[in-house]
């Protein structure tokens, strides 16, 4: 039978249009203010976990100096800090906060398909933080075991949080899974089905595919997190073996045998290895718009891009067992993973050349997202080579649980989405809140980020190499690590404290400049996609007013020769953009001429 | 609406995907649903693994199913005749439940909603078949998530989990087609549509399906 799609008869979406400020700023199914919800519990967990890493910088560059910590509460700082960072803060940030603003406003859509499911989605991950955080006020506190929460470990009397906390977490993590399930599926759904009129997959923006592509690797990939979960909250709570061994504790046979603890790393890195890509994809995507949009020329071969966000999402399944090298697993799956983590460097390299072609002769514009951007393709590239490094098993055995490994991952997915998700911040703020954000407090803000993030990474890679071990709450006196690593210690808690702070400068300006920032306009950057030609700004509920957009081009027509202004936008019909000879060709428009 | 929204029955799946608005002709919750459906068939996979992966981890030898599962009905005992009761149950629903999709399209109120309801009883015939069999294995026979009379005791938390697990989603199944079937009889999608119909049909069936593999790896294997 004919089906007609349910995007041409615009009347049966149904909006609910709210009616009480609580309907609209709490229990609200605007997807504008779904992403502002998701990405203001991210943003404060996120910085709940910076200060964890602080509170554990201080231990390590100046130990026996602070009473603020002690091993327990390091070891439970560690895992904090890492399960926020990675599920909490980036996932649900890149994710729920970028996807849910910019993948409706880029498709030409009114809102997520299932704007009531999209509630949910935000109101339950803020249940599973909730789980999280009360597990800092249960006895024994939060569980101290690694972000990775390896069993039998998790589970032994010697580790912080073996009781209440670790079963908070795991609940917390099935509940963020339940959250997670409900925005993917919108918005998978909402890019495969709800594109407005003329706009095919090959004229979606960068930004809209990786987070497409994150979000299916999202789906597939939770489910193994979900189930390990509940397989260790079985073994905690009803006393099965599924990653129990045969354990003596303190002389005491437990009650468990024969158990795997290798299957709970399959399972955990089968989700763990796809999650760096959930959170990188995202970040290639938007990146690659800012970049575009400043470089004020196309992104450098958009098809290859595209393929290559596909490509790196398929591989991102068959590698996960390059974080178990040292497992003892049999060798030849280090063959086999080494190679295909290899091979993901091919995609990788191909977009970051394709970033560099996009600057190359383009008319740059060095404002404050263009400078995170290109700041971005420093750290990734860093963070890419030592992957390269570590990816191969004989280099990765010696370097396995030292610094380098910190400094490593640190860089490629810690530092690189974060620059991204400040270049994303600024660039898109004219757009959420119609005014501009203070151009010399966000590029302070960028160079103390910037030039602190290498003063802190780089001097790990080399404490890395003199074999100084992670998660070590205090070295003691060692022969093989000269005493002079300890000043190094030193420097990089320092730097890192500046670092932490200087975070200020983000949440300053954009709280002035909600207020007393510029009028921004509806278009400040000149950008050429959809998101920028909506009637209002910020958008208002519905996104479009009366009509849905129609989309004509690709959404990078940037400095087209013949062209009128510099930037052609998506809804402009092909014939309507003005000939050649009705304007002057100016190669240096270095001013915004949409800014007015 | 322009020319380019009538949908093609027979278009590529690359024509599909070069088009704009959308890439498959369904409706939004039927894409939805198959999204879910692909995520769900991989938590099922994580613990068909880990339960294989556990049966060849353990110490101890895996019980035998067919004598565990085996029910005699005044004679001698008959190897795993109840699952093989309750597997035709859930396949015989897959049927109705065909029916029912059938007939929605149909228009046919009344038969949808009968034959919807048919599937749900199955369902929930099925779910009252494993309480049986829990009860039976938890009573009588002493089996426990954290060990068994029998051998390795994960086999009794394989077995809680799984069919536990594949149990919640039966059972969401009959609330979620019962919910359906009466707003049917009510006539709330004479406007909308009767794809939801499909919809539940969909989720439905793979539950049936998933159930085949744990009939297939659990009990055969």
């Amino acid at each position: 039978m004919a089906y007609v799609p349910l995007a041409d008869q615009d009347s049966e979406m149904e909006m609910h249009h709210p009616h009480s400020w609580v309907t609209k700023y709490v229990w609200s199914q605007d997807h504008k203010v779904i992403a502002i919800q998701y990405g203001g519990i991210a943003i404060a967990v996120g910085v709940v976990a910076l200060v964890l890493s602080l509170l554990m910088r201080m231990q390590l560059g100046f130990p026996e100096t602070f009473d603020l910590i002690d091993p327990s509460s390091y070891y439970q700082s560690v895992t904090m800090h890492g399960m926020i960072m990675v599920v909490y803060m980036l996932t649900a940030l890149l994710l729920g906060g970028f996807g849910n603003y910019l993948i409706p406003l880029m498709c030409g859509a009114r809102d997520m398909v299932f704007p009531f499911l999209n509630m949910l989605s935000v109101w339950v991950y803020a249940l599973s933080v909730i789980i999280l955080l009360s597990s800092f006020f249960v006895g024994g506190g939060p569980t101290g075991a690694g972000w990775t929460l390896y069993p039998p470990q998790t589970a032994l009397a010697g580790t912080p949080g073996h009781d209440a906390g670790i079963v908070l977490m795991l609940l917390s993590l099935a509940v963020f899974v339940v959250a997670f399930t409900m925005g993917g599926l919108n918005y998978v759904t909402t890019v495969l089905q709800y594109r407005c009129r003329g706009l095919t997959m090959m004229r979606l923006p960068l930004t809209v595919w990786g987070i497409f592509t994150a979000t299916v690797l999202g789906l597939f990939a939770f489910p193994a997190l979900l189930v390990s979960a509940i397989m260790m909250l079985f073994d905690l709570l009803l006393g099965t073996s599924f990653f129990m061994p045969a354990v003596i504790e303190s002389g005491t046979p437990l009650d468990h045998n024969g158990g795997s603890p290798i299957l709970f790393q399959h399972l955990f890195w089968f989700f763990g290895h796809p999650e760096v890509y959930i959170v990188a994809l995202p970040a290639f995507g938007l990146v690659s718009d800012v970049l575009s949009t400043h470089a004020r020329k196309n992104i450098f071969g958009y098809r290859m891009m595209v393929w290559a966000i596909i490509a790196i999402g398929g591989l991102s399944f068959v590698v996960w067992a390059h974080h178990m090298y040292v497992s003892g697993m049999h060798p030849y799956f280090g063959f086999f993973f080494a190679t295909t983590t290899l091979i993901i460097a091919v995609p990788t390299a191909l977009k970051v050349y394709n970033w560099v072609l996009t600057l190359w002769e383009g008319n740059i514009r060095l404002n404050a997202p263009m400078y995170f951007a290109i700041g971005f393709i420093f750290t990734f590239i860093h963070g890419g080579l030592t992957g390269l490094f570590l990816g191969n098993v004989v280099i990765d055995l010696p370097l396995s649980d030292t610094y380098f490994v910190v400094a490593h991952f640190h860089m490629v997915m810690g530092v690189s989405p974060v620059l991204v998700i400040f270049a994303a911040l600024y660039h898109w703020f004219p757009k959420v809140s119609g005014r501009m954000f203070h151009e010399g407090m966000a590029k302070a803000h960028f160079w103390i980020t910037f030039l602190g993030t290498y003063a802190i990474y780089l001097p790990m890679h080399y404490l890395g190499f003199l074999g100084v071990p992670r998660r070590y709450y205090a070295m003691g006196s060692t022969d093989f690590i000269p005493e002079s690593a300890q000043d190094l210690n030193a420097a990089i808690t320092i730097a890192a404290l500046v670092v932490g702070a200087a975070q200020i400068l983000f949440f300053v300006n954009i709280f002035w400049s909600l207020r007393n920032g510029k009028k921004s306009g509806p278009n400040p950057w000149g950008s050429a996609s959809l998101e920028w030609q909506t009637p209002d700004t910020p958008p208002k509920h519905g996104n479009w007013g009366d009509e849905l957009p129609t989309v004509y081009r690709w959404p990078y027509d940037y400095s087209v020769p013949g062209a009128k202004e510099d930037f052609i936008p998506q809804n402009v019909p092909d014939g309507d953009e003005p000939a050649a000879d009705e304007q002057h060709f100016d190669l240096d428009h270095g001013v915004s001429k949409a800014g007015a | 609406m322009s020319d380019a929204a009538i949908s093609e029955p027979n278009s590529t799946l690359v024509e599909d995907w070069s088009a704009d608005k959308q890439a498959y002709h369904v409706p939004w919750g039927k894409a939805m649903m198959w999204i879910f459906l692909v995520s769900d068939t991989f938590i099922f996979t994580s613990f068909l693994t880990g339960y294989l992966h556990v049966r060849l981890s353990t110490t101890e030898p895996w019980p035998l199913q067919s004598e565990i599962f085996a029910l005699s009905f005044g004679g001698d005992p008959i190897p795993l005749i109840l699952i093989a009761i309750m597997t035709f149950i859930l396949i015989t629903s897959s049927g109705t439940m065909a029916l029912a999709v059938n007939f929605g399209y149909r228009r046919d109120k009344q038969k949808t909603f009968w034959f919807m309801a048919a599937t749900a009883a199955f369902g929930a015939s099925f779910v009252g078949m494993q309480v049986f069999e829990w009860s039976k294995l938890i009573l009588e026979e002493g089996v426990r998530p954290w060990g068994n009379p029998f051998g390795a005791s994960q086999f009794g938390s394989v077995f809680f989990m799984i069919t536990g697990f594949h149990g919640l989603h039966v059972t969401a199944g009959v609330i979620y087609l019962l919910t359906v079937a009466f707003k049917v009889k009510k006539g709330h999608y004479d406007k909308k549509g009767y794809e939801i119909v499909e919809i539940a049909g969909l989720y439905w069936h793979f539950v049936d399906l998933v159930w085949v593999f744990i009939f297939a790896f659990f009990y055969l294997l």
